[in-house]
């Protein structure tokens, strides 16, 4: 598959999320409590762009296919997108911009907390993300920025864990996602040192 | 262009009121046995009850949809989903049943549901319902008061407390086979809340027979505390002296007292009580103290401090 080929179906993906949304939407599908639905949704896509985002190296080492490198950008954008509509969907559909009960979530409430923290820290990671921006801060620098990616997808899954009442198959299904993705890492570290 | 009058219809073709009413609820039971076999919750098991209305003790306000009362349930012996219930407990066998009356009492008995079902007259009230995860909804709920089935057994002067067991059988309940909750679910009220004229053993809903997602054949329903509190398919409701171990407060004591009184003064430990969202509506509405029964049930709690006792 060529490079063109590969973004456009990538593109194409990234947005069935949203694109279920609308028509569940616009078909009555969205349940009986549709705002939950919304931000349940949109957290677990979240979730799973990262995912896939952190997936783009190991796979690309290990297939040696390097033109996955060229929709890792993409990816990351995505998981932007859908935290801001997840983000949107709190403070407008569920809190209806009652900011004193936003703040108060977000002091008191640990998943709050955590979840609003990884959304910020991805604010300068997409800001960041073009080529322009790459160049103005140097690739080195622009690297290190972009490695608080782990530390977002940490937050994540800790927003998720935390949230949950009490069954935690779904939460620790991307914990161990993410141990693994981010073993790897540290595994390949050492190996290459 | 001919307008006819209305003295122009023959007195022959004018339909009698009482067969104009028949008909009317013949197609209206047509169309809802007719829509009951596309929708879940229907079966043919949802048998219409005959009940009085209870206006003194139901809310005006408007009930929730059918349809989300009976597709948004949380039941978690049928999965942890809000929508697992409906699709999970469809073959759940109600029948042949019974619920054991045990401990503290002078005549314990072991009641086959169809003639508890009878043993007491029905009611239709209408409450309102607030979960502990911060939604509502209105229920038209058919049953009769705890009360009633309570002064027939007569509890000795040790019963201070009645727990309440749900079915345990993970052959049918999906979610049992996971130990997500220490199974089977316990719940407790004190005697006096037990006999509160508010609280209800349900048996139906909308005017039929309770669907299994909702707590079939009989369950509990207290609505001045959080929804948790309502066990679903009893089997079991004892007497005892002492406070009994409910399955959320094993599971986490530090989010779900023993009590859960509605209380929007105080959070639970991970989000605020203080709104709620009503099922069906966009905006949150303000949680009322004790979900706004509070002039009939507040006295019984004289005295506690309720962020202790939560």
């Amino acid at each position: 598959m060529n490079v063109t080929r590969l973004k456009i179906a990538t593109f194409l993906l990234a947005l069935y999320p949203l694109i279920r949304l609308l028509v569940f939407a616009a078909t009555d599908n969205l349940g009986a409590n549709p705002i939950e639905f919304i931000t349940r949704s949109t957290g677990t896509w979240t979730l799973v762009g990262l995912m896939l985002t952190l997936t783009i190296t190991p796979l690309r080492k290990m297939t040696g296919w390097n033109s996955l490198l060229r929709v890792r950008r993409m990816l990351g954008l995505f998981s932007f997108f859908y935290a801001s509509l997840h983000f949107i969907t709190y403070i407008w559909l569920d809190q209806f911009f009652d900011l004193g009960a936003i703040i108060h979530d977000v002091y008191k409430r640990p998943f709050i907390t955590v979840g609003f923290s990884a959304f910020i820290l991805l604010i300068p990671l997409a800001l960041t993300s073009s080529n322009a921006m790459i160049r103005r801060l140097g690739a080195k620098r622009w690297q290190q920025l972009h490695k608080l990616v782990y530390l977002i997808a940490i937050l994540g899954v800790l927003h998720y864990v935390w949230l949950v009442k009490k069954d935690l198959t779904q939460p620790l299904i991307y914990a161990g996602v993410l141990t693994l993705l981010l073993g790897w890492r540290l595994w390949h570290a050492r190996e290459t040192k | 262009m001919l307008i006819r009058r209305a003295n122009d219809i023959a007195s022959s073709e004018i339909t009698p009121e009482a067969i104009y009413r028949q008909r009317r609820q013949f197609m209206q039971a047509s169309a809802l046995f007719a829509t009951g076999a596309l929708l879940p919750g229907i079966s043919e098991a949802n048998v219409r009850l005959a009940a009085a209305a209870n206006a003194r003790y139901s809310t005006t306000e408007t009930p929730t949809p059918y349809k989300s009362v009976t597709t948004y349930n949380n039941y978690y012996e049928f999965g942890t989903d809000k929508s697992d219930p409906a699709e999970n407990a469809q073959n759940f066998r109600t029948h042949p049943w019974t619920v054991s009356i045990e401990g503290e009492v002078k005549h314990p008995k072991v009641w086959d549901i169809d003639a508890l079902i009878k043993a007491f007259p029905l009611e239709d009230r209408t409450y309102r319902l607030r979960c502990v995860e911060g939604w509502s909804m209105v229920i038209p709920w058919v049953g009769f008061p705890l009360a009633s089935l309570i002064k027939q057994v007569e509890p000795t002067g040790n019963a201070k407390y009645v727990e309440f067991t749900t079915l345990h059988d993970p052959a049918q309940m999906a979610g049992q086979r996971i130990g997500v909750l220490d199974w089977p679910y316990t719940e407790g009220l004190r005697l006096d809340e037990a006999m509160h004229p508010l609280t209800l053993m349900a048996v139906g809903l909308y005017g039929q027979t309770l669907p299994n997602q909702n707590g079939a054949p009989i369950r509990l329903v207290v609505p001045w505390k959080y929804g948790f509190k309502s066990a679903k398919a009893i089997v079991r409701i004892r007497f005892t002296d002492k406070q009994p171990q409910t399955a959320w407060g094993r599971a986490a004591p530090s989010e779900y007292g023993f009590y859960s009184n509605v209380n929007p003064a105080v959070d639970h430990p991970r989000w605020s009580q203080a709104k709620e969202r009503r099922i069906g509506e966009f905006f949150k509405r303000d949680t009322l103290a004790f979900n706004g029964y509070g002039d009939q049930v507040a006295q019984m709690y004289r005295g506690m401090d309720l962020r202790k006792y939560y």
